[in-house]
């Protein structure tokens, strides 16, 4: 994944599809310079303090746990910011934006008690950073107009979601054997029913098309789509089941979700933390 | 195969007879020599108490001229499972796109043919995958079931989309409750990569249904304290499973807890 990319493209002018000039595409490099390279380094080994991304405890099933943590405490800060601010439309957005976040601190809560339960430190929450070092403004802490700040509570709301899916699908097996895979998967699926609802209230279906991050993302978010257009499935390519329209292209990388790695999902999430 | 009618009754519903909750089967159907070989003690004793149990109670249906398929045990006892629950979706809604609705919107009937894409395409897999699995030995593959809709009227929006609904929450808490039986982490993965399509799917129908409502991952199947989805054990899906009515071909899955 290429972070520099990422944190180039992912500014609030792209997401409301207004191209930079050049100048203001160096002035943005520039100034996410720490940002970049935090995010460069791998996991744990970044200025964060050790204990918020501890994924080298010795336990693979604790450190999925950690990681599943981490990532909670940043859709539940997010979610929180949101229903809290002035952007969130009345109405279903609001609706549910606080469905979500229920949830979203719920877990929370669930992972520390399960961790806790298990003998184990939860990490700190961290700090979080949602402008990314300025590059957004989803709660109009900085005068960004109303339409682009929701277009960013959505497009982020998306991202956070698809990523959430895809990081627990990858912890799965660090999970296989032990009393906390069935509470795992109960969370994955309900991150999952999010994630459509939030496609859907941006118009996309809910489900994701080959590695298409769908209209009205900013190609920076790409990160969290790319691999979803594998049609191989346990050795089989999924293409050449049958006939018609089950076995597309299309249909046959929506049906399937993809896993992403524990340090993809903590490189995403890393564009907000501050420390 | 002998068909036969699964004469069933809602597992909550308070029946004087609570075998009859359950599939109507045959006991210990022989699927395969291995996995009878296979079968402990143990794996019995560990069964809980909802376990289908022969409606006759008689030995004698514990022979294989009977017919009845098992489901298996272990990972092919699961993925016989899943294939059965996929087979159903597909086949319901193949029903549904092949005669929509009247005044459909253009986005339910096309959220519609992409489950019908996708749960076509799960079918397949699973029939691949399992053939696969058994090198060749199809008699432990589940065959292809029966459907019978009885009343249900895929004429009426209201019907359709609550079956569809039904259907997809229920693939969610068969797929959780499920991942914890899969010794092999391959399957692991490919059941979470199907069950959060499901979750999708189950997210989109009820916001179909419920439209700017926080149903899509409503308090009714999301649980309120721990914001958890649910996980139920295949006697408990298959129970409910069978409750609907649908599925025509009796199996067993004397193997799955």
């Amino acid at each position: 994944m290429n972070l520099i990319k990422f944190l180039d493209e992912f500014t609030t002018d792209n997401l409301v599809a207004k191209r930079s000039s050049r100048r203001e595409m160096f002035g943005t490099f520039g100034s996410l310079g720490k940002k970049a390279v935090m995010s460069a380094i791998p996991f744990g080994l970044a200025a964060m303090p050790a204990k918020i991304f501890a994924q080298d405890s010795g336990n693979a099933a604790v450190d999925a746990l950690q990681l599943a943590l981490t990532l909670e405490y940043l859709e539940n800060e997010f979610y929180n910011l949101a229903i809290n601010c002035t952007v969130l439309p009345d109405g279903r957005p609001r609706i549910v934006y606080e469905q979500i976040a229920k949830h979203e601190a719920a877990h929370v809560d669930f992972l520390i008690a399960g961790l806790e339960g298990a003998g184990v430190e939860p990490v700190a929450k961290p700090e979080f950073d949602f402008t990314a070092g300025g590059m957004f403004d989803p709660f109009i802490e900085n005068g960004t107009d109303k339409e682009t700040a929701y277009a960013q509570l959505l497009a982020l709301a998306q991202a956070f979601e698809d990523t959430g899916v895809r990081a627990y699908k990858g912890q799965a097996t660090n999970l296989q054997g032990t009393p906390f895979l069935t509470a795992a998967l109960q969370i994955h699926s309900v991150e999952a029913r999010h994630a459509s609802e939030i496609r859907r209230l941006r118009g996309l279906k809910g489900w994701i098309t080959g590695n298409e991050r769908g209209a009205g993302m900013p190609e920076a978010t790409q990160a969290v789509y790319d691999g979803e257009e594998n049609i191989t499935q346990g050795g089989v390519d999924v293409t050449t089941l049958g006939d018609g329209s089950p076995f597309s292209i299309d249909a046959s990388t929506e049906a399937y979700d993809e896993t992403i790695t524990g340090d993809t999902a903590v490189a995403i999430a890393s564009l907000f933390i501050k420390s | 195969m002998k068909k036969q009618k699964i004469t069933v009754i809602r597992p909550n519903g308070n029946s004087g007879n609570p075998r009859r909750q359950f599939l109507k089967m045959g006991g210990l159907a022989v699927a395969g020599a291995g996995l009878l070989i296979a079968c402990s003690k143990d794996d019995m004793s560990q069964m809980p108490d909802v376990q289908p149990k022969p409606i006759s109670g008689d030995g004698d249906d514990m022979t294989p001229e009977n017919g009845i398929f098992d489901l298996g045990e272990g990972d092919l006892g699961v993925l016989n499972y899943a294939y059965a629950l996929e087979q159903l979706e597909a086949d319901f809604y193949t029903k549904v796109v092949n005669g929509f609705y009247s005044n459909i919107s253009e986005e339910e009937k096309i959220v519609l043919t992409d489950l019908y894409n996708h749960e076509v395409n799960h079918r397949e897999f699973f029939r691949a995958a399992i053939t696969g699995a058994v090198e060749g030995n199809t008699d432990l593959v589940l065959p292809d079931l029966e459907f019978d809709y009885g009343d249900l009227d895929f004429g009426s929006r209201d019907q359709v989309l609550n079956i569809a609904k039904t259907l997809e929450d229920t693939g969610v808490t068969a797929y959780n409750g499920a991942g914890r039986l899969l010794m092999n982490p391959l399957y692991l993965v490919l059941a979470g990569k199907i069950v959060s399509v499901e979750a999708r799917h189950a997210s989109a129908i009820r916001s179909l249904i419920n439209p700017g409502s926080a149903d899509f991952a409503g308090d009714d199947v999301v649980s309120v304290d721990n914001a958890l989805d649910g996980a139920l054990d295949p006697s408990q899906v298959l129970a409910a499973v069978a409750g609907l009515g649908y599925v025509k071909t009796a199996f067993t899955a004397n193997f799955l807890p």
